[in-house]
This record gives structure tokens, sequence and C-alpha cells, in this order.
């Protein structure tokens, strides 16, 4: 057992928590890229597209995230690749945020009325044209509130990465505890530094939300 | 590539009696946390003004952390305070924790936004306060935010494969015992996925059916 004083104990969790932050903006970027792309295959109109679309934002939102996690991680083993915990753990979060994103892009899309995307074609403009230039920005409206409040969810996904050792808040957390032996002080930081991390984008969304809806 | 289950299959007794705790032990936390949930609302109208912002400290604190992180403060902060608790209990207890908080967040919307009319309606039927609160009030609440209760509950009863973390014996803690023992990690853990899946599917429909007979005026309605 080691000595540690409060700010060393303090010090090292926010060292660890900018881990935290990195693998939280990588997954929440990817995850929206990605989630553009199945958004617009989810809306296409185009069956084959849609089914596919559907079907993985089905496949994601029925399992726990922790075993897509350990999917990613295990995975690639099979075909004799070795995958380090900190590319499972993007991959798996990109995956999951992916998913989420889509879903709650599409419930924004479909509120646009249908007439707006007739209207576009009506113009002669093309599907990704119509998408673009007339239903998304309407859409982008409805989707921010909920788009900011799922990007809690990712903060707090990332702390599942650490079961496969990837070395962020929550695992600096167990590694202290089992050094100090003070899992009060420990854990009460560690999930003090999450708070910090996820209340405002909680705030944010439900500000935005009550402005919208005020409007 | 080659994929082998049968070292997996061969624990399925395992997988089973894992998949029985996972279900119990997050069905169990889902009717404690809706008390409570219930409680925590009302509460939230209703108490002292320090009351109410300490349950709505409580309703935050839970919903911007991690449940593992929930996880470790209860199993291994409470016996540093002197309070004995297996894995078991402690992710029983993790677990309503935060499928409570959830769960007032959603009943509280549910409450603030029912009339003021239908009270007086109860009132002016001859009922006691209570008896608007429990039949004129709350089941009408509750089965307005039924979908939504049952929509999170599933996200719960999917993050509960976290409680494996503390050893607690749920279908993720089986699923690493047997990878252990096997060494066929890609397997077990596909097998595990697809019964959480199941599991989570069968759940749903069942809450969502199971609503109708709840709130049998919603029949139809839908």
């Amino acid at each position: 057992m080691r000595q540690f004083t409060d700010w060393q104990i303090t010090t090292l969790l926010l060292d660890a928590a900018v881990w935290t932050v990195v693998l939280s903006l990588i997954a929440f970027v990817g995850g929206a890229l990605l989630g553009l792309v199945v958004t617009v295959m989810r809306v296409s109109g185009k069956k084959p597209l849609e089914r596919l679309s559907a079907g993985f934002i089905a496949a994601v939102q029925s399992i726990p995230l922790l075993m897509l996690i350990f999917l990613c991680f295990f995975g690639p083993a099979v075909v004799g690749v070795e995958i380090s915990p900190w590319v499972a753990a993007a991959t798996a979060l990109i995956l999951f945020a992916a998913a989420f994103l889509a879903e709650i892009w599409r419930s924004s899309i479909q509120a646009v009325p249908r007439g707006q995307w007739e209207a576009g074609k009506a113009l002669g403009l093309r599907f990704l044209q119509v998408f673009r230039d007339i239903v998304a920005p309407q859409a982008l409206r409805l989707a921010v509130p909920p788009t900011v409040g799922f990007s809690v969810q990712v903060v707090k996904g990332t702390a599942l990465t650490s079961i496969i050792g990837f070395v962020e808040l929550t695992k600096a957390g167990t590694m202290l505890n089992n050094v100090t032996f003070r899992p009060f002080f420990v854990f009460a930081v560690v999930a003090l530094v999450y708070f910090a991390l996820c209340y405002p984008l909680s705030y944010a969304s439900r500000l935005l939300e009550r402005r919208l809806a005020s409007r | 590539m080659e994929l082998n289950f049968d070292d997996v299959t061969r624990y399925g007794a395992l997988l089973i009696e894992g998949s029985i705790f996972t279900v119990v032990v997050c069905v169990a936390a889902g009717l404690v946390g809706l008390c409570l949930a219930i409680l925590f609302a009302e509460g939230q109208r209703r108490a002292a003004r320090a009351l109410r912002i300490l349950i709505r400290a409580y309703v935050e604190f839970i919903r911007n952390t991690p449940f593992i992180v929930q996880l470790f403060f209860i199993f291994f902060g409470l016996p540093s305070a002197g309070v004995k608790i297996d894995a078991n209990t402690a992710a029983f207890l993790a677990l309503t924790l935060n499928v409570s908080a959830y769960f007032t967040e959603i009943v509280r919307g549910a409450l603030e936004t029912t009339p003021k009319g239908q009270y007086e309606a109860g009132a002016a039927l001859g009922l006691r306060p209570r008896q608007v609160f429990f039949h004129v009030v709350l089941r009408p609440a509750l089965a307005k935010v039924w979908p939504a209760l049952v929509s999170q509950f599933t996200l719960v009863f999917l993050g509960s494969a976290a409680m494996s973390q503390i050893s607690a014996e749920d279908l993720t803690f089986a699923g690493q015992f047997i990878q252990s023992r096997t060494f066929r990690a890609f397997e077990v853990y596909i097998v595990v996925t697809l019964i959480y899946a199941g599991l989570a599917l069968a759940i749903r429909s069942l809450l969502l059916l199971s609503g109708g007979r709840l709130f049998p005026w919603l029949r139809g309605a839908r």
C-alpha cells in the first residue's frame, strides 16, 4: 500500500480523464460521420439500403455496449489480427454512437413534412440535393437537443472501455483504489469528474429543448 | 478463421443460470425502482424545498455518472464504511438506484402534465386525496409514459452487463468464466450477445403487452 495525498489522487485522475475526453470526442465525431451515412441510407427510399441501415440500428440498440466492446476486442483475434484496447474501444463506441445518432436523426427527418421532399423533387432536384439543401436544415433544428443529450451517453459509455484495459478515468480509479484502499474518496472523485463532464451537456440539451418548444 | 462453439455449449447450464440472475435482478430492481421513482417524483412536487433539492441532486447525479462507477462506489465503498455487502446485493442496490433516477424523470414529467381538473374531478367524486392520487392521477400518468418506461428499462437491462465487473453472477460473468476456461472469447461473447438481444426483445414485448393489461382503457386506442 502506497501513500497518496488527496491532491495526488485527484491530479492522477484528472490526467486519466483527458483520455476519457479524447475517446469521447473520437467516438462522437466518428459516430456522427458514420451515423450520417446510416441516416441517409435509412431515408433514401431504396429498400435494400433502408433494410441494411435499419438492421444495423436495431442490432446495435438491442445488445449491451459492453458486448459490442468485447466483440470488437476479441473478434479480430479470430482472423489472426491483434488489436489494441484503444482501437477496439474507439471502434465499438463509434458503432454505438452511429446507431443511436442515426435513429435520433431519422426521427428528426421524419418530423419534416413530406411535402418538403415532394416540393424539392418537383423542382427537379436530386435526392442528395433535396436532403442537403431542404430537409436537413429543417431537421437539424429538431435534432440538436437530443443529439447533445446523447453525447452524455457517449461519455458514460467510455467508462466501459476500462474493462478491456483501456486506461481512462474509471480504470485509473480502480487502479488507484487498489493501491490506496480508499474507495469512497477515489470513486467519489471519479464520479464528480464524470458529473462535471456530463452535467453541462445534459443542461445544454434541456435548455435547447425548452427553447425549441417555446418557439 | 475457425469458430468452435462446442466448448461454449458444454457450459450451457452456466449461461442459463447467468441469464436467470440477470433477468431476476433487473426485474426486481425495476419494480423497487419504480416505487422509489413514484415517491421521488411526487416528493419533487410537494415536499419541503430542501428535500426537493436533494431529490433533484440525486437524480442528476445518477443520470450524469456511469453505472459502472456507481457499482464500484457501492461495492468497494460500503465495506470501507463498515457495511458488509456481497457482490450480488451490491449489484441489485446499484441497479435499483440507477433505474429509480431515470424513472423519476419520466414519472415526474407525466405527473406534471396531469391537468388540474383531474384532481378536482377525483375530489368531486368524494374520493380521499390518497385515492385520487393512486386511481385518478398516478395510474393514467403511468399509462401515458408506459412505453417510455419500457424503453428505459430495456436500456438499464442492457447496461446491467457491467455488474459482472464486481463479480455479480450475471450472464456476462458466466461468459467471462467460460472464456477463462476455454479461451474461446469470440464464440462465448457472440452467444452471450445473442442471449442478451433475445432477452431484451422478450422483456420489451412482454412489458408492452402487459401495458394493455395494466391499463385496459388503452387497448384499441393504439
